[in-house]
């Protein structure tokens, strides 16, 4: 930091009580602080005088060190209330009583003022304190940069949680696959035009027959090979098509897949899921709509819409999405008698869910990390 | 597939007042998308109507032009004009300059009218030109927007057109139809015809389908057809690439025979140019019945047709012009002459129907999906009818699509149909499947009645037999997609409606959460975000050169990194090794929008090759893989960790009054490693280290206790940042995450907390500058034994009084016993075992 700056940062520690200039004691009037003749401790009259002028000098101290001033001058060995008080020493002994009654109420009185005073004028300079410390609190410097999730991560893991409150796993795998997870195991036939659907980013050697996963679906058919059943798997994760980055289309993308195996599962269980699901994103008055679609490892299959009621220009049914019952292929791919289990499966894009959801109209903001993106959102979705 | 509605109204009931959105409203409903709506007459507005030429001067002009000073009746005689407006003439003759010269007194033409308006908002209005009032304009067929031509005008004549003068041109046209356009999914190629959507249609709205298929009346052969043999020697998955080849003749066609207006309107509706009759008529029987056809001139045709594989080295020139050579997986048509058609996708251009043909040869054949498809992706050749042969044509549509092409050839180019009939082939066996009573039922959730059942596969085509327990179903010889019961509740279901399955909610049995992973990488990225950072996710394609430069330690060392066998960019065609390049790319990004400041963070995968990558065969689909051969697949997926990695370019805070903001150093990357330590409870040792992307002077390497490298931090090497123009004194950090997850302890153990008082002492130590603090440290940790609680290195001096390449360390040293309180003498004879270690390790002295 420069000099400069260090001299025009704002003085908020300079307020420190003893430095404050007001503080200087004010004059004390010679008559109060003059030797005087000490009265008379008998006499009512001259020590309520005394005590009425204590009184007032105090109630005229505007600050603490002219209070102190008037203490002294009040109070003090030489003030007219202790010479009198010394006084009754050299009283008759039936006078004594009295006096010292008399004195003892009168200097009850006065330290009772003093007090009252001192505690207003306290009061009086802590708040005087407070007010010169005060700050432009809309000039503070932010110290910490504020960080931020990217959203489709923050979405993703969103999604994740509803799946998890009902009791799903979380099932991910790896993004370089092997074709056979990708596409054969999902009964994507060899030659079938369903396999050139996904247009598909291949590795060399081509022999070794590994591709970038089109899909989260070979999660799947490891979860199906690796888990217990019955399965309750959310597969969330990247996936990769030969696209060109555009405002709606990306060649890397985000996805999660759904896939549920177990005895007497219907397509009745798939709307329900998708129902409630839904809704935890889109409010209650969410809904799903199925349509009539063919993918290679879903039969039936359908295309899934969901009605968005907080949609941009009113609520609107928008594509989000396939979903369907798992192929008994796709079953014995994974070794499970398809006689005995059934299941559903699901899949949706998260970038597609951000543009509908959050209003991104831009597939391009997602991809390029201009940090003004991710700060927006935070840390929430 | 484009669906012109006129045509479809021929076979399906739509309403008149319908609209290619209706259209696609109720297909929709049975499972295809919308596409879109094409609808020529937007473009296009009146008046148009059919004219006469009655008068036709040729004016030379100065400019080398001749005009035609044309008088057009566009009213009949006797009649009186109706139309009113500036340059509308009440005599019902209009007077036309026109440049064109391929008309005569007599034509009958197609006259643009003053108020009308042309495709490319071209508006019609009378105009002084070449000293006339020209009040309209003669359309060419390009000015209507149903063709390139735009030598002349169009002459309706040569369409075969003679109408009534004053005719809705654009009713004669087709310029009234609209087409919708559906999506059709790969599993339903039969689709992929007005046949097909009329059915569908059908289906959706619950009205009658009339099959066109069914009004064509195939001729009896009176005898042999032309020569036609099927000798396929390499079957593909032992089908035939051809198990039917119809072949019919039209003799004494004319060869100049014009393709009529409402045909040439449907094709160009459906997508298709007009191109001669023959060919278009093949096209439009195509479209109609889903079964491709092709016309060869039969008298370029030698000694018969043999369908077989392609010999090695065979070539053919196809129509396209370009010689292909052939593979010998191709199956082929070929004559005595050679190869006249690669099957499925493109004629020979030897063999083509020319303007002088006369007599034709129609093919109708039934290729297999698998041969059509592998062929033209090989020639790279996609066509209508390769689409329609890969999704599967319906078996017993050849010999009718034959007859409907000879049908329309005899009708609108007057030859003569031979009555001798090719068809060859083997039928295949129809498909039959068991359908179980309730297995439905059960698969969707709805109670399905016997009548729903029945009806729905009956609609679709299929034969239903009541056996017990279930139903026998036939399926129709169009639906190849047809094979399982799941396929058939699917029909089920979607003529039913989709929208009447119930909702139900399963219970999944008690899961266990997120894994440990799961959660510790949640903690790792949101502890991240929480102390500033922002989270980016870059694309994992890089160039070899930053993978050889980020994903390895050792300098000079290449790094064997997965190529991409089609990237989207050829510089980043290799798949990361590490996940620093793509986190400087963005910040670079930030810095030219304006953000020098940046700290950005990513978990992502990388990519490591190593030893077998992938598998050389693929198992075969619908079967568990034996356990060697799926132990395989897994082996064979290269290795693929979660990596965190974080760029710091920069401050550390936005400018503002009163404070300073920080540039980021070497020290914040390992402040962020030893965050992501703490948080996962994981101690990440950093050591003085060395790595080719960072500064020789400013890395650490980070270890487990183990030893096990997780990763580097530090300052990023000078001349790297300067080729990469980034910032100076950008630092980095990444770590393997999955390494750290390992480590992560599943039960930390508590720790016992004395509440006796603390003794400190503090002690600076003159050693050798090359020591690390760390190692000094862990000298006065092993000396001072096990009364010392902590000890912090608060000071690092170098200079005057110290000597030449040493430096003072001075630590503060925090005593306490579990069990009394501390003697000054005890902390002091700790405090000086302590100094002892590092005295005798590195030669430590007490700095006086």
């Amino acid at each position: 930091m420069s000099d400069k700056t260090e001299k025009s940062a704002p003085a908020a520690d300079a307020a420190v009580p003893e430095t404050v200039p007001a503080l200087v004691p004010e004059a004390v009037p010679e008559a109060v602080l003059g030797a005087q003749a000490a009265p008379d401790p008998t006499d009512e009259a001259s020590i309520t005088a005394a005590v009425g002028q204590a009184v007032a000098a105090f109630a005229a101290a505007a600050t603490l060190d002219g209070l102190k001033a008037a203490r002294l001058a009040h109070t003090g060995e030489k003030s007219p209330l202790s010479l009198a008080n010394r006084g009754i020493g050299s009283l008759a002994k039936e006078q004594k009583a009295a006096a010292g009654k008399l004195m003892g109420a009168s200097r009850g009185q006065v330290s009772k003022a003093l007090a009252a005073r001192t505690a207003e004028l306290e009061a009086e300079d802590a708040a005087r304190i407070l007010v010169e410390e005060t700050v432009d609190v809309t000039a503070a410097a932010r110290r910490r940069r504020a960080g931020a999730r990217h959203p489709l991560s923050t979405l993703q893991e969103r999604v994740s949680d509803i799946f998890v409150g009902m009791g799903w796993e979380i099932a991910e795998g790896p993004e370089l696959e092997s074709e056979w997870f990708n596409f054969d195991a999902l009964n994507f036939k060899p030659d079938h035009p369903a396999r050139e659907m996904q247009d598909t980013l291949f590795v060399e050697p081509p022999e070794a027959h590994l591709v970038l996963r089109t899909h989260t679906s070979p999660v799947q058919v490891r979860s199906m090979l690796e888990r217990e059943l019955p399965i309750y798997v959310l597969c969330p994760g990247k996936v990769f098509r030969t696209d060109e980055l555009d405002a709606t289309h990306t060649p890397v993308f985000h996805q999660f897949e759904g896939l549920a195996i177990d005895k007497d599962l219907s397509m009745a269980d798939l709307v329900g899921t998708l129902e409630h699901f839904t809704r935890q994103l889109f409010g209650d008055e969410a809904k799903v709509r199925l349509r009539p679609n063919f993918f290679p490892f879903t039969e039936p299959s359908a295309e899934l819409d969901i009605w968005h009621p907080g949609a941009k220009g009113g609520p609107r049914w928008i594509e989000w999405g396939g979903c369907g019952m798992v192929n008994p292929n796709v079953l014995r791919a994974a070794g499970i008698d398809p006689q005995t289990y059934s299941g559903f499966a699901f899949g949706m894009g998260i970038e597609r869910a951000l543009m509908f959801r959050n209003e991104v109209g831009d597939m391009r903001d997602m991809i390029e990390g201009d940090v003004r993106f991710s700060e927006h959102f935070g840390m929430e979705i | 597939m484009r669906i012109p509605l006129s045509w479809l109204r021929g076979f399906a009931q739509v309403p008149a007042d319908a609209t290619a959105e209706d259209v696609m409203a109720e297909l929709v409903k049975v499972g295809f998308e919308e596409e879109g709506v094409h609808r020529p007459g937007d473009d296009i507005s009146g008046p148009i109507v059919v004219g006469q030429v009655l008068s036709l001067q040729a004016e030379p002009q100065t400019n080398g032009k001749t005009i035609n000073w044309c008088e057009v009746r566009v009213v009949p005689e006797g009649l009186t004009q109706t139309l009113t407006g500036d340059g509308v003439d009440p005599s019902g003759v209009q007077g036309i300059v026109c440049g064109a010269h391929n008309f005569e007194v007599g034509d009958k033409v197609v006259v643009t009218l003053p108020g009308a308006v042309l495709p490319g908002d071209f508006r019609i209005a009378p105009r002084t030109t070449y000293g006339h009032v020209s009040a309209g304009m003669i359309a060419s067929v390009r000015e209507l927007g149903i063709g390139e031509d735009h030598d002349g005008i169009l002459v309706l004549g040569t369409l075969g057109l003679d109408p009534e003068i004053g005719t809705d041109a654009l009713e004669l046209l087709g310029l009234h139809d609209e087409a919708a356009e559906i999506n059709v999914t790969p599993d339903r190629g039969y689709v992929l015809s007005i046949r097909g959507v009329a059915r569908e249609f059908a289906h959706a709205t619950g009205t009658a389908f009339l099959d066109p298929a069914a009004r064509i009346s195939v001729t009896r052969s009176s005898g042999a057809g032309y020569p036609v043999r099927l000798e396929d020697a390499a079957p593909i998955y032992g089908k035939p690439g051809c198990d039917r080849f119809v072949a019919r003749t039209v003799h004494g066609i004319n060869p100049t025979a014009p393709t009529p207006a409402w045909m040439s309107a449907r094709l160009r509706l459906a997508g298709m140019r007009s191109i001669s009759l023959p060919v278009d008529i093949s096209n439009y029987v195509m479209f109609e019945l889903g079964q491709p056809t092709h016309c060869y001139d039969a008298d370029k045709l030698a000694d018969g047709i043999v369908v077989r594989r392609a010999a090695p080295g065979e070539t053919l020139r196809t129509l396209d012009g370009k010689v292909r050579t052939l593979d010998p997986e191709d199956l082929l048509i070929t004559d005595g002459a050679g190869p006249i058609g690669i099957a499925g996708l493109m004629g020979g251009a030897s063999t083509e129907c020319s303007d002088a043909t006369v007599n034709v040869l129609v093919e109708a054949a039934h290729f297999d999906e698998v041969s059509v498809a592998r062929s033209r992706r090989r020639h790279k050749l996609p066509s209508e009818a390769s689409k329609r042969f890969e999704r599967g044509v319906d078996w017993q549509m050849a010999d009718k699509a034959a007859q409907r092409v000879i049908d329309l050839l005899v009708e609108l180019a007057g030859g003569t149909e031979e009555t001798t009939v090719t068809d060859v082939g083997t039928e295949p066996a129809a498909v039959t499947i068991t359908l179980p009573s309730g297995f439905a039922s059960a698969l969707i959730g709805i109670d399905f009645t016997d009548g729903q059942i029945v009806t729905a596969l009956t609609d679709v085509g299929g034969t239903v037999e009541k056996i017990d327990g279930g139903y026998r179903v036939t399926a129709p010889s169009w639906r190849h997609d047809l094979e399982t019961p799941e396929d058939l509740t699917e029909e089920i279901a979607r003529l039913v409606g989709y929208d009447k399955i119930p909702a139900t909610l399963p219970v999944a049995p008690p899961g266990r959460g997120l894994s440990r992973p799961q959660q510790l990488r949640r903690r790792a990225l949101q502890a991240l975000a929480d102390a500033g950072l922002t989270e980016v996710l870059a694309y994992p394609f890089i160039s070899k050169e930053d993978n050889d430069t980020f994903g390895v330690a050792d300098a000079g060392a290449e790094r064997s990194a997965i190529k991409l066998a089609n990237p989207l960019s050829e510089e980043n065609g290799y798949l990361r090794t590490s996940i620093l390049p793509g986190l400087i790319e963005v910040a670079k990004r930030n810095h030219s929008r304006g953000f020098r400041d940046v700290a950005l963070f990513e978990a992502g995968l990388v990519f490591l090759p190593d030893g077998t990558q992938g598998t050389e065969s693929i198992p075969p689909l619908g079967l568990l893989p034996s356990e060697d051969v799926l132990a395989a697949l897994y082996d064979g997926v290269p290795e693929q960790p979660l990596h965190i990695g974080a760029v710091l370019t920069g401050k550390d805070s936005p400018l503002a009054a009163g404070h300073s903001a920080r540039a980021w150093d070497y020290a914040d990357a390992l402040d962020f490693v030893r965050l992501i330590g703490a948080v996962l409870g994981v101690e990440v040792v950093i050591s003085q280290g060395l790595h080719q992307a960072f500064h020789p002077g400013r890395t650490a390497v980070l270890t487990l206790r183990s030893g096990d490298v997780v990763g580097y931090a530090g300052e990023l090497h000078p001349k790297l940042l300067a080729e990469l123009d980034m910032p100076a004194r950008s630092v980095a950090l990444e770590l393997d995450a999955d390494q750290l997850f390992e480590a992560a302890p599943d039960v930390i153990v508590a720790k016992h907390i004395s509440t006796f008082p603390i003794a400190t002492q503090d002690v600076a130590l003159v050693v050798p500058a090359r020591i690390p603090a760390e190692d000094v440290l862990a000298a006065l940790r092993e000396g001072a034994g096990e009364l010392l609680e902590d000890v912090a290195l608060f000071d690092d001096y170098r200079g005057t009084g110290i000597g030449e390449d040493r430096k003072s360390l001075a630590f503060g040293l925090r005593f306490r016993a579990d069990d009394r309180t501390l003697t000054a003498d005890e902390a002091t004879a700790a405090r000086e075992a302590a100094v002892a270690v590092a005295a005798e390790r590195f030669g430590a002295v007490l700095r006086g």
